[in-house]
């Protein structure tokens, strides 16, 4: 279906003889690099990726089954026109969420104007009422979003889901230029690529910028991760290193007096930014779920009082929600005050009766998705879907239309991508990263690619046949060139 | 009334624990019919204690103890000048709106005895108000209300299938039921003064419910005892279910078994035979 | 540092270190298997059990007591707490959860170790387990140069002290088991097996030439008690495993500026190992001084991990 029609990011539109001229350079290094060539460094990467031991466990199998993200070789490219437009959406758009969370946890202007419905928000699982009230510091709740994005055409970005809790993937961008600048570094010299590898310090930067005490790089901050069987442990341990600051556990960490203390050598030193990458349900069994051990008793707490910043705060849930996202352009005028730069993919609520049955009717052309589901599961594709899970789901549609979002099943962009039968196209989506501080919001020039390496195939998830790209950002100087 | 409460737990610990953390929400604040004149909590051992107020707006205190603890105890005590508003709640500190109730949670969640409950009751009929006095009679008549707090913390269904419990478990089907129906219902934690003078010590707090009723308001039912909270109740801490208005909810660091014992004792102030 | 890391540093170099030793001890032992007739190389392999503590455990799995079956259990069993590959394990599990306080290098260093054995069910014939045991002392020489190469800040103490302990304990432990050799009476003692015994010995700590550049006369049985007792020179001696422990709680509390229990508990010892002679050591009976080295050693090694807040 969308692959024989889709948008080419570096060949243009399908059946167009000029393609996009600014990347021919790309276009001749795939044809003069032997396939065998390619192949011979994409493993190579993988090695060096399985050496350092950026892997993740698959659960439910042996510690022996730790896997690699399969990772392509073919860059993905972006022009610095279209960074800077998709910059300006970005920051609009984590402006706005950084808005309605201090409005949600706060005053709640937005539900008594009535831009969207009270109940969607107040009685959503993801609201957590007990933080009603809570002023982190510096007013920034969700310091670290990753917002997806996929593109259908040259100018036609859409925002897919924000991801406003622990967005992962960084360290994927980060490794991946540095297997690139190491094994095509010819591609860095024909094509003027900003650098990335200043994201340890913007991050470092932003979790100071928050520092309840102030202190500015005096400001103790710690990295908190449930430990080294989760699955993302590599990136944290990498993101800790790349910061200098500690990788701690939740036994490292003792709460007295309303304060964050952790537990040293020399005795307890008091922590004020903690970069959290727990999920709110295990991070205080006081307050969430009672039969957490990942968690630390009494840090909601030290975070209501306002002596410790947690990156990003408890509670961020709500402001990511599928059923909240089919809102975000009427948060983002709300809060903005002018129409949202990147537009939302269309959404139907399946909760409206009219939506309901207008997803019914078009199964078959449709993705269907959970509200509250993630990772590519609880998810239908409906021009691939088989009759027999076209069926389930109707029935589940009709049992729980309120769980259930649907949107038009989009002509994803395609990159040339090295797979068993040579050079083809695969499917893309884009996970930028932005930053917001004390000081503001910053984005890194970059972001994280993932790849559908199945033919044809719409899911980038790395739990359902995902790889990632390296994805360039072309400085102004090529535009001139 | 002039109600004396007295609330003693004692913690005793097997082996001495590193570190306890507990999170107390055992202050009452006033409202409409519920005046506190003296109010205070004790701990018999070296701690620290720090007050503020939750999302619910509970006054909350972090209870921070350093080891070797081996054991705790904690006492409160308050006089509180109670007067019978037929369970109506005001001016109460509320800083959600009701709609934050309408969730079902992990211990409310519905299930097919729930349902069936319901569905019994679908007859009655009148007015909200009355739909909700029936719901709480219906609870009420589904099993005698144990004197001790269950041990364990159960869901609706669990409840519901084993045919018992204590007043904790009670206001759970009752909010559960109240959510099901379409209004929304709180959680609440408070005392119960008993007239009959065999109840003077009892081993828990007593536990009800809170329903939004259009027209009305917040208006408490206790299914526990099929009435609407009178001068006799003293309303403490409030949120969704137990797990958010649990007068404590506890960590320790340490190995061992915990061993508690909790003493409540509600009774008439002396000054109230003076007078 | 917080204390969890600095305990898993700790470890780390405990577990690479036994690693290690029992890598050199089965090289050793094949060694010394090959040198004699059964059943004097039966006896081999049987105190290579003892020596690794792991005797009583090989006990109860019922296998036969043939070289293959202990040099199995020795490398690679997982139900032997002890084997390399469980030591390799431990110390990589420490190391993924304090990959930041490690140095790539190092952490490679190690999660190469751990590969190499990773799905090996069996070590094969006694060339094949050469060859392996060859390639895991290849990895954990390349974790001590990674070390080398780690700035010389706390992790690198923490490590370095943990590996220090363990060689303490594993060279007294060594000596233990073999003292019957090196006590100069008897009838039997000083023919050709037991050369090649001594030689074993001194294989395991890779003392041969060490011996043969301190020493002028041919290998004596005393002089090899006091070469791996007392001989500062020798890196795997007990004195000089001592004063690398108090080196590195030196260092430590330089940079934190506190010193403890540990710190006296370990002047304390190595004070009494400079004063004492090989000779007071045999009068007062090998065994019984060792047995007190080693109680000694655990209970330095209690006071690190309450020194530093570890539990």
């Amino acid at each position: 279906m969308a692959g024989a029609d889709a948008f080419d990011e570096i060949r243009g539109k399908p059946g167009d003889p000029v393609g996009r001229p600014e990347f021919a350079q790309l276009l001749d290094w795939m044809e003069t690099t032997p396939p065998a060539e390619l192949d011979r460094r994409q493993k190579a990467a993988e090695a060096a990726f399985r050496q350092l031991g950026i892997t993740f466990a698959v659960y439910g199998e042996e510690e022996s089954a730790e896997r690699i993200i399969p990772f392509d070789i073919v860059p993905r490219i972006f022009t610095a026109r279209e960074w800077a437009s998709l910059s300006e959406g970005l920051v609009q758009r984590v402006e706005a969420i950084n808005a309605f969370l201090a409005d949600i946890y706060g005053p709640r202007r937005i539900l008594a104007d009535g831009v969207l419905p009270e109940e969607l928000v107040l009685a959503n699982p993801q609201f957590r009422p007990v933080l009603a009230g809570a002023k982190p510091p510096h007013g920034v709740f969700a310091h670290i979003c990753g917002i997806d994005l996929v593109r259908t055409g040259p100018d036609e970005f859409w925002v897919l889901e924000d991801n406003a809790r622990t967005p992962s993937g960084v360290s994927y961008m980060l490794e991946n230029r540095e297997a690139m600048l190491r094994l095509c570094p010819e591609l860095f010299e024909q094509f003027d690529v900003a650098p990335i590898d200043s994201y340890p310090d913007a991050l470092l930067e932003t979790l100071q910028s928050v520092s309840p005490r102030g202190r500015g790089a005096d400001a103790t901050c710690v990295l908190l991760t449930p430990g080294h069987f989760n699955s993302a442990f590599y990136e944290h341990s990498f993101l800790a290193d790349s910061m200098g600051i500690e990788l701690v556990e939740a036994a490292d960490l003792e709460v007295d007096d309303d304060k964050v203390w952790m537990r040293t050598i020399e005795g307890r030193v008091q922590v004020d930014v903690i970069y959290r990458r727990i999920d709110d349900d295990y991070l205080d069994p006081l307050v969430f779920r009672p039969d957490s051990l990942l968690g630390v008793p009494g840090i909601v707490a030290a975070y209501m009082a306002g002596n410790v910043a947690l990156v990003n705060a408890p509670g961020t849930g709500i402001a990511d929600d599928k059923a909240i996202y089919s809102y975000m352009p009427e948060i983002v005028k709300y809060y903005s005050g002018g129409d949202a730069k990147l537009p939302n993919v269309e959404t139907y609520r399946c909760r409206e009766p009219q939506a309901l049955r207008y997803t019914l009717d078009n199964l078959d052309k449709l993705v269907v998705k959970l509200v509250d589901g993630s990772g590519g599961y609880g998810m239908l594709v409906g021009p691939t879907a088989t009759r027999a899970q076209i069926e389930e789901f109707r029935a589940a549609l009709i049992a729980e239309p309120h769980r259930y979002i649907a949107q038009p099943t989009l002509a994803l962009s395609t990159v040339p991508t090295l797979t068993e039968k040579g050079i083809a196209p695969r499917h893309v989506d884009f996970r930028p990263f932005v930053l917001s501080g004390g000081k503001g919001v910053t984005i890194t020039p970059g972001g994280l690619t993932r790849v559908a390496l199945r033919e044809g195939s719409l899911v980038v998830n790395s739990s359902q046949g995902g790889g990632t790209k390296d994805s360039l950002i072309l400085t102004g100087q090529e535009e001139r060139a | 009334m002039r109600l004396l409460i007295q609330h003693e737990t004692e913690y005793h610990y097997t082996e001495p624990q590193a570190r306890v953390v507990q999170l107390l929400r055992m202050t009452p604040s006033s409202h409409i019919g519920q005046n506190i004149v003296d109010w205070r909590i004790d701990v018999d051992c070296d701690a620290r204690l720090k007050q503020s107020t939750d999302g619910f707006g509970n006054i909350v205190s972090m209870l921070y103890l350093a080891g070797p603890v081996e054991r705790i105890g904690l006492r409160v005590t308050g006089e509180v000048l109670t007067e019978d508003r037929a369970g109506a709640v005001s001016g109460a500190i509320d800083p959600l709106p009701p709609a934050v109730y309408r969730r079902a949670t992990e211990l409310t969640g519905p299930c097919e005895a729930l349902l069936d409950l319901l569905r019994d009751h679908e007859g009655a009929k009148g007015d909200a108000l009355s739909r909700i006095h029936g719901l709480n009679s219906a609870v009420c008549r589904l099993f005698p209300c144990k004197e001790h707090r269950s041990t364990d913390v159960r869901s609706v269904g669990e409840v519901l299938e084993a045919r018992s419990g204590c007043s904790m478990d009670m206001a759970h089907v009752l909010i559960a039921a109240a959510r099901a129906d379409g209004f929304p219902a709180r959680f609440v934690t408070g005392y119960i003064y008993r007239e009959d003078p065999d109840c003077g010590h009892r081993e828990a707090p007593h536990f009800w419910a809170e329903i939004d009723v259009p027209e009305y308001g917040w208006i408490g039912f206790d299914p526990a005892n099929d009435m609407c909270p009178n001068d006799h109740y003293v309303r403490v801490a409030q949120g969704l279910d137990f797990r958010d208005a649990a007068p404590i909810s506890g960590a320790r660091v340490g190995g061992g078994h915990e061993v508690l014992a909790i003493g409540v004792d509600v009774s008439l102030s002396q000054e109230q035979y003076q007078a | 540092m917080l204390s969890r890391t600095a305990n898993s540093l700790y470890w780390i170099g405990r577990y690479v270190e036994r690693a290690e030793f029992t890598a050199r001890l089965i090289e050793a032992t094949i060694r010394l298997d090959a040198l004699s007739a059964r059943p004097a190389g039966q006896g081999a392999w049987d105190s290579a059990l003892l020596v690794a503590a792991a005797d009583y455990d090989f006990g109860l799995t019922g296998e036969t007591r043939s070289p293959l079956a202990i040099s199995r259990y020795l490398t690679l069993a997982a139900a032997n707490p002890n084997s390399i590959r469980s030591c390799l394990d431990a110390a990589r599990s420490n190391a993924k959860s304090v990959r930041t306080a490690l140095s790539r290098d190092a952490w490679e260093a190690i999660n190469r170790a751990w590969l190499g054995l990773r799905g090996r069910a069996s070590t094969g014939g006694s060339q094949t387990t050469l060859s392996l045991v060859e390639q895991i002392r290849a990895e954990t020489r390349g974790f001590e140069g990674a070390l080398h190469r780690m700035l010389r800040n706390e992790a690198y103490s923490f490590l370095g002290l943990g590996a220090a302990m363990e060689r303490a304990d594993n060279t007294a432990r060594l000596i233990d088991v073999k003292y019957h050799l090196l006590l100069p009476e008897g009838e039997k003692v000083g023919g050709l097996i037991d050369r090649d015994q001594w030689t074993t010995i001194l294989h395991t700590v890779s003392a041969n030439t060490a011996y043969r550049w301190l020493y002028s006369e041919g290998l004596k049985p005393w002089l090899v008690a006091e070469l791996l007792c007392l001989k500062p020179e020798l890196p795997r001696s007990l004195i000089a495993s001592s004063e690398e422990v108090i080196m590195h709680l030196n260092a430590i509390g330089k940079r934190t500026g506190l010193q403890g229990e540990a710190d006296r508990l370990s002047r304390l010892r190595h004070n009494a190992l400079e004063r004492t002679t090989i000779d007071a050591i045999f009068a007062q009976g090998l065994h019984e001084w060792l047995t007190g080295f080693i109680y000694e050693n655990t209970r330095i090694h209690q006071a690190i991990g309450q020194q530093f807040r570890f539990g």
